[in-house]
């Protein structure tokens, strides 16, 4: 491996990482921090990638069009979507075991695959790049880097920072840091711990939308895409540290960078390397690279 | 005396009802197993393969060889580890006569390990594991579909004689991706090419970045894959945005742009696969098999779709030879193998292990359909490696 390919594959890790990061940071929201195992998170982002796809022609005939107004479109409606489920499903589940909580998550996924089978069939549909982010970079002598793969690259970097900042710098964060510590002690202390959870709850599935909506182009739409993307998202988060948005980002980079080198140098093992890393991160530090505090 | 003339009686009595007891059996509806993918990655390929085999029924009346017929359905889900429950509750709860299915080719082993084992008649619509008409051959196991190496070998020997020299293949690291790419493996270098390079990555990953880069840094002749389903769509996509498609031509497997143009777009443009069926065959069995598709089901059929039709062609020949007494296997079989099976895709006869000797063509991509630019090899036989039958 020459020193420019060497670059360029470490691009690719950079990249994958932060993609990873995208999708998984929803579930560092509600599983780290609401501590609610949700299997459901793929299909969350199953919808966002769904939404891509259907939403965009709906609203540039109501709106007028535009990349940026379907992500908001896409947003609102993932906000009130999680806001409902979180009412009528989750909120029943802070206190149950973990086993009710992945059996009734379980079985929203199957009931989300269902309806969209229903609503858009089973076929596999591309979603087009929007024109302004469709061009593309030289990279070495033969390949060229896509502009929109480092587009995304950015909207993780400001999501990750924008969380960061909410949890550490805001009074709400500081309330949901508190409330995951001890819920009934925030409640004793005058807090609506139901309607702060609703509100996260919403945020971590407008999150996980929203990773499926930004990064429908390059990953294209197909049935089952949440269940893909679901294990990873785990892994990422136990890694990095139930509920620490630092320890996400960091878990998120070190699999791109395991994922990418270990296909090229390593490729028998390819799908297991990620595992063994998780393996010996939690046999270092059983909680994780930074438990949450 | 009276007792042996009593007993000749009783016995005379019991055959004449066992007799009109397997009439009955006979005029009865055959029951056929469907396990087919209904939902899940693969939902839409099992529906194609159902519409596919259900229009020949409706075009023989509602009659196979002169039976009605009763379908029980089983969803495979594509699970492997379901499959042996699956096709158990199928053979041994509800006694079908016939199983058909499926598309996943580790499902597919798990259902002819039990036909072989009970002796059903199996149909294979869809999944290419070389095994099922390899090692697991059986005298009551047919495929209407291909092998995964029927597509692979086809590829290699066009590919050899386009004077292209060094090829890197990538695939996914199972068994479908292994077989189709040692079967292009194996005619590409008999043709005097090498390949330099094998890439693969795990089912069903599909992050490609990493190994577009080492394609970069290798600088092949061209790329020979395999991919299906929404990992085609984003592979075709990925090769493009990588501006590998201008320097290093890519070939595959005709799964690479099937039931995927729409949504691979622009990108597509120009591939060249190769498979056993295309668009624009042009014969008068096409012409009428795609208008009565469409006219049933206000949808264009697929490979999948011809599949399914001549599944159901092949129990209907062999029901046929049999009066529909599907326990006569050897006449059966016998009766499928001389039979000359007038499918869409071109009539094709099978092999003695089962699978389709057929012609598989030369595609090429343009404006969303794969377009036909000839025979990539002509009545092409499995090698049926490990078979003893």
């Amino acid at each position: 491996m020459d020193i420019s390919t060497f670059l360029i594959q470490c691009l690719n890790a950079l990249q994958y990482g932060l993609l990873l990061f995208l999708v998984a940071s929803g579930l560092t929201l509600i599983f780290g921090i609401m501590g609610v195992i949700n299997l459901a998170h793929g299909s969350f982002y199953m919808m966002g990638a769904y939404m891509a796809y259907a939403l965009a022609p709906i609203v540039a005939a109501t709106f007028g069009g535009g990349f940026f107004a379907t992500l908001l479109v896409g947003v609102v409606l993932a906000v009130i979507m999680g806001y409902v489920l979180e009412w009528a499903f989750f909120s029943f589940l802070y206190e149950r075991e973990h086993l009710q909580q992945v059996l009734m998550t379980y079985g929203l996924i199957l009931v989300f695959e269902e309806l969209r089978s229903l609503l858009v069939g089973d076929e596999v549909h591309g979603v087009e790049v929007p024109p302004f982010l469709a061009g593309t970079l030289p990279l070495g002598e033969m390949m060229t880097y896509p502009i929109y793969r480092l587009f995304i690259s950015g909207v993780c970097l400001l999501l990750a920072l924008g969380m960061y900042l909410v949890f550490t710098r805001t009074r709400l964060g500081m309330m949901i840091r508190a409330g995951s510590a001890n819920r009934e002690m925030v409640q004793s202390l005058g807090i609506d711990i139901k309607f702060l959870y609703r509100v996260v709850f919403a945020a971590g599935m407008a999150i996980a939308v929203l990773a499926g909506m930004v990064a429908a182009p390059v990953s294209s739409v197909y049935p089952g895409m949440g269940d893909t993307v679901l294990i990873i998202c785990f892994v990422v988060v136990v890694i990095g540290g139930i509920g620490s948005i630092r320890g996400a980002l960091l878990a998120a980079l070190l699999i791109g960078l395991v994922d990418t080198f270990g296909k090229v140098l390593l490729p028998q093992a390819a799908g297991v390397l990620v595992y063994v890393m998780m393996a010996l991160i939690l046999l270092w530090k059983p909680d994780g690279l930074f438990k949450a505090a | 005396m009276k007792s042996i003339l009593f007993r000749t009686t009783l016995i005379a009595a019991a055959a004449a009802l066992l007799s009109t007891a397997a009439f009955a059996q006979t005029g009865a509806k055959l029951k056929v197993g469907l396990m087919l993918p209904y939902t899940g990655t693969y939902a839409s390929l099992g529906n194609a393969i159902e519409n596919g085999f259900k229009l020949y029924l409706t075009e023989q009346g509602g009659k196979i060889g002169g039976r009605e017929i009763e379908f029980v359905k089983v969803d495979d889900e594509s699970d492997p580890s379901k499959a042996t429950d699956n096709v158990n509750k199928l053979v041994k709860r509800d006694n079908v006569d016939v199983l058909i299915g499926t598309v996943h080719s580790g499902v597919a082993m798990a259902m002819a390990k039990v036909a072989k084992e009970s002796g059903t008649i199996l149909i294979v619509p869809n999944a290419g594991a070389d095994a099922v008409t390899g090692a697991m051959c059986a005298p009551n196991i047919f495929r209407s579909s291909f092998s995964n190496w029927q597509p692979g070998y086809a590829m290699g020997e066009v590919m050899a004689k386009k004077g292209i020299k060094k090829v890197a293949t990538i695939t996914w690291k199972y068994a479908a991706g292994d077989e189709t790419v040692r079967g292009f493996k194996e005619a590409f270098e008999k043709g005097g090419g090498t390949v330099v390079k094998e890439l693969n990555l795990p089912f069903p990953n599909v992050e490609f970045q990493a190994l577009l880069t080492d394609i970069a840094a290798t600088k092949p002749d061209a790329v020979f894959t395999f991919f299906a389903g929404g990992g085609a769509v984003k592979f075709v996509k990925d090769y493009a945005a990588a501006g590998l498609k201008k320097s290093i031509p890519l070939y595959g497997s005709g799964f690479l742009t099937d039931g995927t143009l729409d949504a691979q777009g622009a990108d597509a443009d120009g591939l060249f696969t190769a498979l056993h069926y295309a668009d624009g065959l042009d014969t008068p069995k096409d012409k009428s098999f795609r208008l009565a598709y469409a006219k049933a089901y206000k949808l264009q059929p697929d490979v999948y779709a011809v599949q399914g039709y001549d599944a159901a062609q092949i129990l209907g020949i062999g029901l046929k030879a049999v009066n529909g007494d599907v326990s006569k296997k050897a006449e059966f079989a016998k009766a499928v193998e001389a039979a000359k099976i007038d499918s869409p895709r071109g009539a094709f006869s099978l092999s003695k292990a089962h699978n389709p000797v057929q012609d598989i063509y030369l595609r090429q991509v343009t404006g969303k359909e794969n377009k036909l630019v000839g025979v990539a090899s002509k009545a092409l036989t499995d090698p049926a490696r490990g078979c003893k039958m």
